[in-house]
């Protein structure tokens, strides 16, 4: 058994100190375990807009330890059952919001069918931030440069929600509306992430700029081309890190539609992609180097996406 | 807000009363008196926290005790067998694998994760998985070292 030890006692020149572990990084709040969805959605709904979810908790812990935050209530929904389920189906993947990052990386219907969201994942904080943070999580948390809203733009998720009032389906694009800010109202959670299928032989790609290993991209770009005849039949490209919210250069997807997908039309569509953004300039990179990395970016993961189309297909 | 943790930490079942806001890392310090995880950034940066939570590594600073309820928590003082230092700290040891010693916990920690996922990882793959974990020291060269050589023990 190990021994409680409430308050360390130390003797430091001839003086008794008694050091009061009451020490907390986190404001107090209320902790409430939600044990199934209805649990979490009306302990959400009582406290009127001033409670959070815990989920992974990887970027609402460190937030709540700089005093960013101070919720009277979190809603803890790591105990609701089922939450974390990956399934295929017919149209696509069903993805449960409380599937963990590292969990839905390696999970085999990810591989085989999104290897584009399985390369964005492997660019989130490290493995034992994938250990714990979640795909709801991350999509509820809205970080204007993070992976996951990215693929969730990219594939056109669909963003099963639950409130008071009932279930719903909020399509991406319609998800993300500012810096840190989602469609999600107060008494909501994300339950679900649904995934459309992609037709047979779609290439993709993934790139980002980061200072360091780990951290949120200074530009993220991800592609995913689809042919038909040696022609684009669609192609998406989503940006990350240059707006208040991942967005679709959808100008850029344009330029691609109907055209082989060779060097000129690349460098076409790469230009347009840059010309599109309006970055801010922070203490991290300059408006000029983001766009620039727009350029080059989009124009790497289409040729990577341009590689695996013509792979897949031969 | 007071909470009743229960969880089992180095094979022992302990509980406790703790404020709910108490993180892990803060219940394991300060409650139990396993000071050999460290805090270095409490925002998830570092690495100097890493425990194993149910087999996993995770960073102990962003996970609540309340988290943590009936969950299997393995930290740097539970490794070893009795006197007997763990494979992994031992190569720790013969390497040169630490200066200040500060970040090395949670390389310990994050090592055997790695190692129990990639038994025979190579000096690329040790570097990269090393990403979530900082030596201000900067020893990186012995800690890879370090890697490379207790997994060889661990594997025999």
């Amino acid at each position: 058994m190990i021994p409680q030890q409430p308050n360390v006692r130390v003797r430091i020149l001839g003086i008794q100190w008694t050091r009061v572990c009451r020490e907390m990084k986190p404001p107090p709040f209320k902790y409430i375990a939600a044990g199934s969805i209805e649990d979490a959605t009306s302990a959400l709904a009582d406290n009127g807009g001033d409670a959070k979810v815990l989920a992974g908790g990887q970027s609402l812990v460190p937030m709540l330890n700089f005093r960013l935050l101070a919720p009277a209530v979190l809603v803890d929904i790591n105990r609701v059952p089922g939450l974390d389920v990956v399934e295929e189906n017919a149209d696509g993947l069903a993805v449960g919001a409380l599937a963990r990052h590292h969990q839905l990386q390696t999970s085999p219907p990810v591989g085989a069918r999104y290897p584009v969201l399985a390369a964005a994942i492997g660019h989130v904080g490290h493995l034992a931030i994938r250990n714990r943070g979640t795909i709801g999580g991350s999509l509820a948390h809205a970080d204007p440069a993070a992976e996951l809203p990215l693929i969730a733009r990219l594939l056109d998720a669909e963003i099963v929600v639950i409130g008071a009032a009932g279930p719903r389906i909020i399509a991406a694009r319609d998800f993300f509306l500012g810096a840190h800010t989602t469609a999600l109202e107060a008494d909501e959670i994300i339950t679900r992430i649904d995934l459309p299928a992609l037709p047979p032989g779609t290439g993709w790609g993934f790139e980002e700029v980061t200072r360091r290993a780990g951290d949120f991209a200074l530009v993220a770009v991800a592609a995913t081309v689809s042919m038909a005849d040696g022609q684009v039949t669609q192609a998406r490209i989503a940006l990350a890190g240059v707006g208040e919210s991942p967005a679709r250069a959808s100008a850029a997807e344009s330029v691609l539609s109907g055209q082989a997908l060779e060097d000129d039309a690349i460098d076409a569509a790469s230009q347009s992609a840059r010309d599109a953004v309006r970055p801010s300039t922070d203490l991290h990179a300059s408006a000029d180097y983001r766009r620039h990395l727009v350029g080059v970016l989009t124009g790497r993961v289409l040729n990577a996406a341009w590689r695996r189309t013509v792979r897949e297909a031969s | 807000m007071a909470i009743t943790v229960s969880m089992t930490v180095n094979g022992a079942a302990v509980s406790g009363e703790v404020e709910a806001r108490t993180l892990l890392v803060q219940y394991l310090r300060d409650h139990l008196g396993l000071t050999g995880t460290h805090v270095g950034c409490d925002t998830s940066q570092c690495g100097a926290c890493v425990i194993h939570v149910n087999g996993a590594a995770v960073k102990s600073c962003t996970m609540l005790a309340a988290q943590a309820e009936g969950a299997t928590v393995v930290t740097i003082e539970g490794v070893a067998d009795g006197a007997t230092l763990h494979p992994m700290q031992e190569a720790f040891r013969d390497n040169h694998g630490l200066q200040c010693g500060f970040c090395t916990p949670g390389m310990v920690m994050s090592a055997i994760d790695m190692v129990t996922r990639h038994p025979n990882p190579d000096e690329a793959l040790i570097r990269r998985e090393l990403e979530g974990n900082l030596c201000r020291c900067t020893g990186y060269h012995n800690i890879v070292k370090s890697i490379a050589a207790g997994a060889k023990a661990m594997a025999s």
